[in-house]
């Protein structure tokens, strides 16, 4: 779009989208951290077809509000909140979950690492020597492979390619505003892929997370494996796509 | 009765039952035109049993039902695809309208409450409420 080098990322620029799906119980917590640590920071909230109070928890903080009709899954939510960003005159976005597993205290890493390495999506890791979040099993044989496939296709080392926690710069944003995928691993290992086919520049930042404050993580050897074949078969499927250019060359629809 | 009698009257029998729903605009006709062309094709069949036997001879199929199970099954699962297709495109569609709509519910929402408050600035005197 602009040739010239656009202004550097300022905490005014972030919308933080919240995506939430029946989280009226963790929301307020979230919401409450939010706005204490970045007390200016622009939020909204997805509600994603919630059938609990969702999205009034989150208006009685005095929140902005997103309801979608039905559920879309986090890919769905997020793309809404990307297109929102973008109306709303919002140059970045960070996805916060609204389970309290992304700390609010760590934008401010992905916002500096963006400062320093000029990326388009910052992805908050784990595992990258801070924190202390660690799993085994199956589930960490998936994730390997996901780290070696997805740190060969985005030109970087990446330990974490199924964080959920990211900024998504301005030229990413305009790319995940256009078609981000609504599928299973969607909205991690194939946002990506994505990304650098459409030749934008990934990092990763090392980043504390904390375990999910409800739900049970998939630790069993089936589902682990269930989890490892979808894996396999978003990556490749993304990498079959063509390449793009971050601005132009919108995808043909049929 | 012939089982070329009783394909001729279910093809007959289906071409009715589209047309009905033509009429009724409970389907549109780019759906019905694939099962009215199977049906043309039956038909086809029924009328010209020497039809299927050549073909089947043809391509050296030797009971000429096979050709027509195998045939069958071929279009039964390219016009599944077809909708599979339409069905995924469909999704994306309703998936951006509800984007679209949790969108603009927060631009009205927030729009109002600018409204409301503009009036109560105004107070009693200023633009009447509603």
């Amino acid at each position: 779009m602009s040739v010239a080098a656009p202004a550097p990322l300022t905490l005014a620029d972030v919308l933080v989208v919240v995506p939430a799906w029946n989280e009226e119980e963790a929301l307020p917590r979230v919401l409450g951290e939010l706005a204490e640590v970045l007390p200016s920071a622009g939020v909204v909230v997805v509600s994603d077809g919630s059938r609990d109070r969702t999205a009034d928890v989150a208006r009685a903080r005095g929140v902005e509000v997103l309801e979608l009709p039905f559920n879309l899954g986090v890919g769905g939510a997020m793309r809404a909140g990307f297109v929102y960003a973008r109306r709303r005159g919002y140059r970045a976005v960070v996805q916060l979950d609204a389970d309290g597993q992304h700390d609010p205290r760590e934008i401010g890493a992905l916002l500096a690492c963006q400062a320093d390495t000029g990326a388009d999506l910052v992805i908050g890791a784990r595992f990258a020597g801070k924190g202390t979040y660690t799993v085994r099993g199956p589930r960490r044989w998936a994730m390997a492979f996901l780290r070696a496939v997805l740190s060969r296709v985005a030109g970087t080392r990446l330990t974490d390619a199924t964080s959920g926690f990211k900024l998504v710069g301005p030229r990413a944003l305009a790319v995940f505003a256009r078609d981000y995928p609504a599928e299973y691993l969607g909205d991690t290992v194939e946002a990506i892929v994505l990304a650098a086919r459409h030749g934008l520049r990934v990092r990763q930042t090392g980043v504390a997370m904390r375990l999910r404050a409800g739900g049970t993580p998939s630790q069993n050897p089936v589902r682990a494996a269930l989890f490892l074949g979808r894996a396999v078969v978003a990556v490749f499927v993304a990498l079959s796509r063509p390449r793009r250019d971050a601005d132009g060359g919108r995808r043909e629809v049929q | 009765m012939s089982g070329y009698v009783f394909a001729l009257i279910f093809a007959v029998g289906t071409v009715l039952i589209m047309f009905g729903l033509l009429r009724s605009r409970q389907m549109r006709e780019k759906y019905a035109t694939t099962w009215v062309l199977v049906c043309a094709v039956v038909l086809v069949l029924a009328v010209f049993p020497g039809l299927l036997e050549g073909a089947a001879d043809l391509l050296g199929i030797a009971t000429p039902v096979n050709l027509v199970f195998f045939v069958g099954a071929l279009a039964l699962l390219l016009i599944s695809v077809q909708y599979s297709v339409e069905l995924s495109r469909l999704e994306e569609r309703t998936r951006t309208l509800a984007e679209e709509a949790a969108i603009l519910r927060a631009e009205v929402e927030r729009l109002r409450a600018r409204v409301e408050e503009d009036e109560r600035r105004a107070g009693p005197g200023g633009v009447a409420p509603r």
